[in-house]
């Protein structure tokens, strides 16, 4: 984040304005990925018109950048329309997909309507990989061809890798992909649980030894020596902070109307059908409990070593059954970068039974001497 | 002295934040915030108001300024935001898809 926008984000928080939204258009995808959160079936999405409104709301509510995302996006045929809206309104628009359906023709039109960015899946280099994770034959070169196609275009493209057990080999070569093609890689280790609770994607997800061998990687974190350091002591001034931007200065927006603190937070706090965002926004009751919580309040955490330098998302939290509590997945990345057990681990380990118990029996009369 | 037309760009994103603007360019997306004053030039930037106008009937008025020096101020801000893309400059009105009103 630049300084300026830094400074601008601080103005929003002590506004209470929602900076920063992103707004799924569908659920529906052409693409199957193995580890995807989503139940792709249509249950009734915002029409154009709920939309166009919801993007007069978000405006005079202050949101400046606007996130669309999916499902793809590409599946909703009114997308152009939406996006030419959006940009009348004058939002930073970013977009996420998969970039199966972008050619040359949609880069350009994308291009004039003057979006700011678009991020694109590549789960690795090679197609009998990255096609398996996505369940779609050909997907890889689609979704290359796309990058092309925009970055010729003078689009800022990010590819996002996320790292899952199948793909784990591969993203030095999406990187060296990614170089290329002449833009910018991000990776991903954290594998999330679907938007209903079900926790099954996460067997997919990287272990420990894996973990420790993309922190110990150079070239993704830098000074490794500085990255993986046992982190200071949380002061008071890190006791008192926010988790992180979810329903402070920023939230998200499902296909169907439910204003979420974050994507990935799916706690429900309102739907644009029945209510104003901006009253969602500033008045409802789970939002402003959200945004209540600083991390002096962590049931676990705030106690934790990590605590200052923890990634702990605060929905995965949630998802884990507790929005005050630990995300053992962020545990599993603390460790991983430092060796040092995290609170909730070593809390773990004592609450397990002993499954053998030896107890002394007591001296009986007529026992053998 | 020649009139001169403002636009604003197309390609900018934009919002009020408590009455200070944040654009941010099209071109590589830097992120500006512009003053009152320059909030002002901006929203009134329809490109087809002459800027002499925007100086009399938006500036002077909200901030009692002596109109020449307002709208040799007002020229090299307008001057000063088209090198980075935000406006656009022309002698002539300004007649192609300008940025809808910002909010
Ligand atoms: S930490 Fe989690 S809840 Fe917070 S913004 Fe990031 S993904 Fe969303
Ligand atoms: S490592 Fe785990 S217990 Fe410690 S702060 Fe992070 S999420 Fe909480």
């Amino acid at each position: 984040m630049t300084g300026l926008m830094q400074e601008m984000t601080a103005k929003a928080l002590r506004l209470n304005v929602p900076l920063n939204v992103q707004l799924d258009l569908t659920y529906r995808c052409n693409e199957r990925c193995v580890h995807c959160y989503l139940d792709h079936d249509d249950h009734g999405e915002l029409t154009t018109v709920e939309i166009k409104r919801l993007l007069e709301e978000m405006a005079d509510a202050g949101v400046f950048i606007l996130t669309l995302s999916g499902g793809e996006i590409f599946m909703r045929k009114d997308l152009f329309e939406i996006l030419a809206y959006a940009r009348q309104l004058m939002f930073c628009v970013k977009l996420k997909t998969n970039g199966v359906m972008i050619r040359e023709r949609e880069a350009r039109r994308l291009k004039d309507l003057g979006v700011e960015s678009i991020q694109i899946s590549v789960y690795s280099h090679r197609p009998e990989v990255h096609d398996a994770i996505t369940l779609l034959p050909g997907s890889l070169k689609r979704s290359i061809d796309a990058v092309r196609f925009l970055a010729s275009q003078g689009f800022k493209v990010v590819i996002a890798n996320v790292l899952m057990t199948q793909n784990m080999q591969d993203y030095s070569g999406v990187r060296a992909l990614a170089a290329e093609l002449g833009v910018d890689c991000t990776l991903d280790p954290t594998v999330t649980p679907m938007m209903d609770g079900n926790r099954s994607p996460l067997r997919l997800g990287v272990d420990q030894s894996a973990l420790r061998q993309v922190f110990r990687d150079e070239a993704l974190v830098g000074d490794v020596e500085e990255f993986c350091a046992v982190p200071a002591a949380a002061d008071e001034n890190d006791m008192e902070s926010l988790p992180c931007s979810a329903g402070h200065t920023a939230c998200y927006v499902s296909p169907y109307g439910d204003v979420y603190p974050c994507v990935q937070f799916p706690l429900p706090t309102g739907n644009v059908r029945r209510q104003r965002f901006l009253d969602i926004w500033r008045h409802s009751d789970q939002m402003n409990e959200v945004r209540s919580i600083r991390l002096k309040d962590l049931t676990t955490c705030s106690h934790c070593t990590h605590v200052s330098a923890c990634t702990r998302c605060p929905g995965l939290a949630f998802m884990e059954g507790n929005m005050r509590g630990p995300s053992s997945q962020d545990c599993e990345k603390s460790f991983a970068r430092t060796g040092i057990e995290s609170a909730n681990m070593l809390a773990k380990r004592r609450a397990v039974p002993n499954l053998v118990q030896i107890r002394a029996v007591p001296a009986a009369a007529g026992a053998i001497a | 002295m020649s009139k001169l037309f403002v636009a604003r760009d197309s390609r900018v994103a934009a919002r009020s934040l408590d009455g200070e603007m944040m654009i941010m360019s099209g071109r590589d997306s830097t992120l500006f915030t512009l003053n009152r004053t320059a909030t002002l030039l901006w929203q009134a930037a329809d490109g087809v108001t002459p800027l002499d106008e925007i100086v009399e009937r938006r500036i002077c008025v909200e901030f009692e300024v002596d109109p020449s020096v307002a709208l040799q101020d007002a020229e090299s801000l307008a001057r000063e935001l088209a090198n980075h893309e935000i406006l656009q400059v022309s002698k002539e009105p300004i007649l192609q898809k300008s940025a809808g009103a910002s909010r």
